[in-house]
């Protein structure tokens, strides 16, 4: 039934999208196939589409990871952007090192980077009580501006777009596979591999144990001699850890720098991905290969004149029907009662 | 001249204020958008996803009649659809209300930008469009300072004012306005003293679709005259926090929109006043979320949302 639920909602918001393409004009199916090409059809389409998926996992965890502790995360647009400033300005400013030493150490910028920008928004919750969803929306607000800052001012070079210089060649993460003008970036297994250490980290220690104790009953836990404060700050870190080595993995595995308008809403991608994966480390890998396929689909769609933002749309409509699952899971019940009585 | 004087001197011009006023009005559209909906128990975060589409509608409507009244209705209408959506899953099938609006502001942002190369042939901004007109007071032309305020403001302006005033006497003066405060507070009490609280619940979260679609109109059709893909900017995310700084009250959110509409009003002025260079002014557009961000967290902690808040009630 839990794994009916998403499946049922992403057929539902397809459903729903084909009549808007309807609408324009379109043709849906022709629509949907030019978007099942441009997403699986070739190795360079799969090679886009999983380089797509790579921040997605990352966004998808750090959303998911603050819901099991109760903690709306909507800031991890805000944390992926701080994650990969401080990627930058640590990958810039290396001078000869190994690789060994280099790569690492990027990365650590990019956790701690994110872990710092979310941090701010977990000790004003625990501190003050100021309500995450606004201190992490706002703190995104501030991260596209102190972005756009940053590749206009201290770190602009050259001409065009506002952009930050290269990193150093050491700290870049070498890709597994060039196909065309694509890549396959090797982050997607630091993504994989950060996705197993969530799930063992929820399931198998003690520290998972309390986070998910505070989500599931505040009041209770704190009876139970587990500190609030310490666990909201706690969670939220992690959370904004995970999407700063989110935007880490964008500049060293694809970008290698940074530019104005740097995420383009990974981290907002992020909440629908936890949602879809119903915040499992596991179901975040599925629900981030879904929306990667549905973008890099997209863009091949707008060749048929059909606007790419449709997208967003069914991401909304997934997301919708999630929230509302008991309508889904009505329907579901009243299908399965219809189907056992023509069996019988 | 030195920040501090720069300051000094925005506070004494009437641009300042008139820019206060510009910038204050969707807020505080919005923020009480907010109010009805909480004070019933229902969070709405939708709200800028409902000045996205209202926006959006409030554009399309025009262009299409050339009539931007005709615009204003089909705004509403896009808000008070979107509202009963928002209603429907959260008080009829007990639905998280975070994750659904969080839903509705993704399909106002991809529905708006879907049918703006259909509909304008372009993405990004639609085309202009003919806008509500101003209110001009020519009595006060003569008037030294409040005459260069009031001279010439959008009726919008003044309309969230009066909103204000009916809001407050709705929600403190009335017999709907003490069942929505109960229902809020306590449904289940509300519930066996006769209150159906599932209607004052619609109630609340349709009236937040109209208010927050005013402020979404105002801003294409009442000020810009033009639909832009990035509108409201999170404007409904402050109005939100001006909510809560005004203690979900209607007068409180109208001076705390106030105050961030001064703090956007002092942005731009010392934009143009200050000699700095160009990225340093970009970095004053961070201002406005600062100032949420230090209100928000100094003052919340003095303020009490409606008890049950957020809280889907379910008849036993």
């Amino acid at each position: 039934m839990s794994i009916l639920v998403p499946v049922t909602s992403v057929i539902i918001a397809l459903l729903i999208a084909a009549v808007v393409i309807l609408l324009i004009g379109k043709n849906p199916l022709n629509a949907y196939w030019v978007m099942l090409k441009g997403a699986f059809g070739g190795k360079a389409a799969w090679a886009a589409n999983i380089s797509k998926m790579m921040p997605l996992v990352l966004t998808g965890l750090a959303v998911g990871f603050g819901f099991r502790a109760g903690i709306f995360n909507i800031g991890a647009e805000g944390q992926l952007m701080m994650g990969a400033i401080f990627a930058t300005f640590v990958g810039i400013n290396l001078g000869n090192v190994s690789p060994i030493v280099a790569i690492p150490i990027t990365m650590l910028a990019g956790i701690l980077g994110g872990a710092f920008w979310a941090s701010i928004a977990g000790y004003l919750k625990a501190a003050t009580g100021a309500h995450e969803v606004i201190t992490t929306i706002m703190l995104n607000w501030i991260a596209v501006y102190l972005t756009n800052y940053f590749v206009v001012g201290p770190l602009a070079v050259g001409q065009g777009v506002p952009k930050s210089p290269e990193i150093a060649q050491s700290a870049q993460l070498p890709p597994l596979m060039t196909v065309q003008a694509n890549t396959l970036p090797s982050g997607i297994i630091v993504s994989i591999v950060a996705a197993i250490l969530v799930y063992i980290l929820l399931d198998k220690t003690t520290t998972g144990y309390e986070i998910k104790a505070v989500g599931y009953n505040p009041y209770a836990s704190e009876a139970g001699a587990i500190s609030l404060k310490k666990n909201i700050v706690l969670t939220m870190a992690i959370s904004g850890a995970l999407a700063g080595l989110a935007g880490a993995m964008e500049v060293m595995a694809v970008h290698h720098r940074i530019f104005g308008d740097f995420s383009g809403g990974k981290g907002f991608d992020g909440i629908s991905i936890a949602l879809i994966g119903q915040n499992n480390p596991i179901g975040i890998i599925f629900a981030a290969f879904l929306i990667s396929s549905l973008r890099t689909g997209s863009n091949a769609m707008q060749f048929a004149k059909v606007p790419d933002d449709i997208v967003t749309i069914i991401q909304g409509i997934i997301i919708f029907l999630v929230a509302a699952d008991r309508i889904v899971r009505t329907l579901l019940a009243k299908m399965a009662i219809s189907k056992g009585g023509e069996t019988k | 001249m030195n920040i501090f004087q720069a300051i000094i001197y925005s506070f004494s011009t009437p641009i300042f204020y008139k820019l206060m006023l510009l910038s204050a009005t969707p807020l505080i559209f919005a923020a009480l958008g907010g109010v009805f909906s909480e004070v019933t128990g229902v969070t709405n975060i939708a709200l800028e996803g409902i000045m996205k589409i209202s926006a959006f509608s409030a554009v399309v409507f025009t262009f299409y009649t050339g009539n931007p009244w005709i615009g204003l209705i089909g705004a509403l209408i896009s808000g008070l659809i979107f509202a009963w959506l928002h209603a429907y899953v959260s008080i009829r099938w007990s639905a998280d209300q975070i994750v659904s609006a969080t839903a509705l502001i993704l399909i106002a942002s991809g529905l708006s930008a879907f049918l703006m190369e259909p509909i304008f042939g372009q993405s990004g901004q639609s085309d202009f469009v003919s806008k509500i007109p101003k209110l001009k007071m020519d009595f006060l032309k003569d008037v030294p300072f409040i005459g260069q305020i009031f001279d010439e403001l959008s009726i919008f302006v003044y309309l969230a004012f009066i909103a204000v005033a009916l809001s407050w006497f709705l929600i403190y003066k009335t017999p709907l306005g003490l069942r929505m405060r109960a229902v809020g507070e306590n449904p289940k009490s509300a519930d066996t003293l006769g209150v159906n609280v599932f209607r004052i619940r619609y109630f609340g979260v349709l009236m937040s679709g109209i208010l927050a679609a005013l402020g979404g109109a105002y801003l294409s059709i009442g000020e810009l005259g033009q639909f832009q893909e990035n509108m409201p900017s999170g404007k409904g995310f402050i109005a939100l926090a001006a909510m809560i700084l005004g203690n979900w009250n209607p007068v409180g959110a109208m001076w705390a929109a106030l105050l961030f509409g001064a703090s956007d009003a002092l942005n731009i002025q010392l934009q143009s006043i200050l000699d700095i260079p160009s990225e340093m002014k970009a970095l004053l557009n961070l201002l406005p979320f600062v100032i949420t961000i230090i209100v928000v967290s100094g003052f919340v902690g003095k303020t009490r949302a409606p008890a049950a808040d957020g809280i889907p009630y379910e008849k036993e």
